[in-house]
């Protein structure tokens, strides 16, 4: 527990000392600079004309599947750090089980591949 | 409680912060300046050369002129998180930092899992990216967060497999130790770019996509959209998300240095070269990275979203993948799980 | 008050008020904010019992990479919320029935849960001295509890194929890039040299 606290305070206190830090850049010209506020630089970025409406939108499917196959692999990375970790002290048996666990994913993964989900059109 | 000793340690880790912070704004102002003055010289102009001798203090006239500028919040934006985004962005890419080994033990917090620290900041950094793009309620940042949270998420699988192999080799998550785990006296040899050179080809090339560097710069590829997530933003907030991004440039070279390059070790571990301080071999190694970072962006053309996709799913996730299962078989059957070359 | 009580309190008071926030925020990406603060401070309270390893992954796996499907959904699909809140009221009864029937399943399930003989000793065991916790859980995760590990790893590959079947479509008449077809192109498949007699065209 107090080892713990050694490793974890300096990190909570150069964390505060970095937000201090991005804080007060982020602030500073609000205090300094010159404001001049006026409608047209006030409204949306738009190229010549004003925005037709809402700039939030539908858009496609595919950035969902994006994000839900990251969920998959990013839990199968989280599986192989301790693994990595205790590779020595495993043997045989943490070997092979690791390999049956990519193994089965991998046929997620091939199962993905042939049904066209990683093309993006 | 008139227990005061606390309060010596307390401001030496305060003390601590600020200088690892300074000397780390300092160093990434003149990186910016060669980041600058390479692309300058690789397309034959001269670069940043007007204030101070050969331009030396440009990057702090810079840094003046964007507090001096006039902060623009755009109406339609929600102004709480349009202003969080900047924020968010600049202090994880600055916190990554307490974890980074300069020398030996030479670290803010010696961390047991310093390598899942940094996987885990650097996958929280999408969200600046995000809540700017979405805060500004325009077409183009938001069009852009989305293609740089898509982009983003799928590099950071294959740096996480590429992860996984040199933990294997190293069989620790703390950075201090993945780099003792290299110190062989075969020295520059010993160390894993060489028996792992796929997974650092991979790495490197991750590192740009993570970070958004040309040529996976198409967050903001100015010809279809302006300037990506950042369009509607201006003075110190814009300033903050440039300054972030080149921490996190940083970040990743420092990365690159601990994972595959031998973090503070000399290159040819005998004397007089290892009489050389450690942070300066760490310097050194980083400078190197970072001038291939710059080199990239100077004569690599853009790539085009989906061919990016593809490289980074069809491409990458296969060969790290397999790459993290024959690592795996060779340490397992011959037996050299207790690291390379030890 | 000492050092790790302030942080414990400052921890589960964050925690405890953006879960609150979660469901009282009005705009729903505030309440996605909120969750992801939450879970921030979930991980700050795992560093604190000792489990570093699980603190990270929480905020790796469910801050960096659930968080942001959330957010996605929320912040992309632009559902006006105020709508769905107009029929508040319509609901409500029904809502809170069903709201009341799981609040006593919990209370039954709870009620009735008694922890297994030998794993209160085990959870009041420190993890062995010169070991850390990633080591630990790896010793036993691959090993001693491989059969639940391949559960896992056939939940994932549920999940693999059950965002493909429910997500993806194919648009029609898209044309894709063969980047093997195309490097594999030879000047003779790809030109045609013809002479032209002037004034006769081709």
């Amino acid at each position: 527990m107090l080892n713990l606290f050694d490793q974890y305070l300096p990190l909570v206190v150069f964390a505060g000392v970095a937000a201090l830090i991005a804080g007060a850049l982020l602030v500073a010209p609000f205090l300094v600079a010159f404001k001049a506020p006026d409608p047209e630089k006030l409204s949306a970025y738009e190229c010549g004309f004003n925005a037709f409406d809402d700039a939030r939108m539908k858009f496609d499917v595919r950035f969902y599947l994006v994000a839900l196959l990251f969920i998959v692999f990013d839990l199968e990375v989280a599986f192989l750090f301790p693994w990595a970790i205790a590779f020595r002290y495993v043997g045989d048996l943490g070997f092979w089980s690791m390999i049956v666990f990519l193994a089965i994913l991998t046929v997620g993964f091939i199962y993905e591949w042939k049904k066209g989900a990683l093309e993006w059109d | 409680m008139s227990d005061t000793s606390w309060v010596i340690p307390f401001l030496l880790m305060i003390v601590k912060s600020l200088v690892l912070l300074v000397v780390l704004l300092v160093f990434i102002a003149y990186v910016l300046y060669a980041d600058r003055k390479i692309w300058a010289a690789v397309q034959l102009r001269r670069g940043p050369n007007v204030v101070g001798p050969y331009g030396l203090f440009q990057s702090f006239a810079d840094m003046l002129k964007f507090v001096f500028k006039e902060p623009v919040i755009p109406d339609g934006a929600n102004k709480g998180i349009f202003l969080l985004a900047p924020f968010v962005m600049g202090m994880l890419s600055l916190a990554a930092w307490a974890v980074i080994p300069l020398s030996d033990g030479w670290a803010i917090a010696n961390l047991n899992v310093g390598v899942l620290y940094i996987f885990a900041i650097s996958s929280l950094s999408v969200y600046g990216v995000i809540m700017g793009g979405w805060a500004s309620n325009s077409k183009y940042p938001f069009l852009s967060a989305l293609r740089s949270a898509a982009q983003m998420v799928s590099y950071e699988v294959s740096i996480g497999f590429v992860i996984v192999t040199v933990l294997l080799c190293a069989g620790s998550l703390n950075l201090n130790d993945i780099v003792v785990a290299q110190d062989t006296r075969f020295g520059l040899l010993g160390w894993y770019w060489l028996p792992l050179f796929p997974m650092f080809v991979i790495f490197f090339i991750s590192a740009l996509a993570e970070t958004n560097r040309p040529p996976f710069d198409l967050v903001e590829a100015e010809s279809e959209l302006v300037a990506g997530f950042m369009v509607e933003y201006s003075s110190t907030p814009y300033m903050i998300f440039m300054l972030a991004e080149y921490v996190a440039i940083m970040t990743m070279c420092a990365l690159l240095t601990i994972m595959f390059f031998g973090g503070w070790l000399s290159p040819i571990p005998y004397p007089p070269f290892t009489w050389v301080p450690g942070v300066i071999w760490f310097t050194l190694k980083v400078c190197l990275f970072f001038f291939m970072f710059a080199m990239v962006k100077a004569f690599v053309p853009r790539y085009r979203y989906d061919q990016l996709m593809r490289l980074g799913w069809k491409v990458f996730l296969p060969i790290s993948l397999f790459m993290v299962i024959v690592v795996a078989s060779v340490l397992h059957f011959t037996g050299w799980g207790a690291g390379l070359g030890q | 008050m000492d050092v790790p009580a302030f942080f414990f309190t400052l921890f589960s008071t964050v925690m405890i008020v953006s879960a609150i926030l979660v469901i009282a925020a009005r705009n729903p990406v505030h309440s996605v904010l909120f969750l992801i603060l939450a879970f921030c401070n979930a991980a700050g309270l795992f560093v604190m019992l000792g489990a570093e390893f699980l603190a990270m992954i929480l905020v790796v796996v469910y801050v960096g990479a659930i968080a942001v499907l959330f957010l996605f959904v929320v912040m992309m699909l632009d559902v006006d919320f105020t709508e769905f809140k107009q029929g508040f009221l319509q609901y409500l009864p029904i809502g809170a029935l069903i709201g009341a029937v799981v609040l006593v399943e919990l209370f039954l399930v709870l009620g009735n849960w008694v922890a297994g003989s030998g794993s209160v000793a085990a959870v009041t065991t420190p993890v062995p001295p010169g070991m850390t916790n990633t080591m630990a859980l790896g010793r036993v995760l691959y090993t001693q509890y491989a059969y639940l590990f391949q559960g896992a790893a056939l939940v994932l590959l549920t999940a693999m194929i059950g965002a493909i079947v429910l997500t993806l479509h194919h648009k029609v008449g898209v044309k894709r890039q063969n980047i093997a077809e195309q490097n594999a192109r030879t000047p003779a498949d790809a030109i045609e040299i013809h002479k032209v007699a002037s004034g006769k065209g081709l």
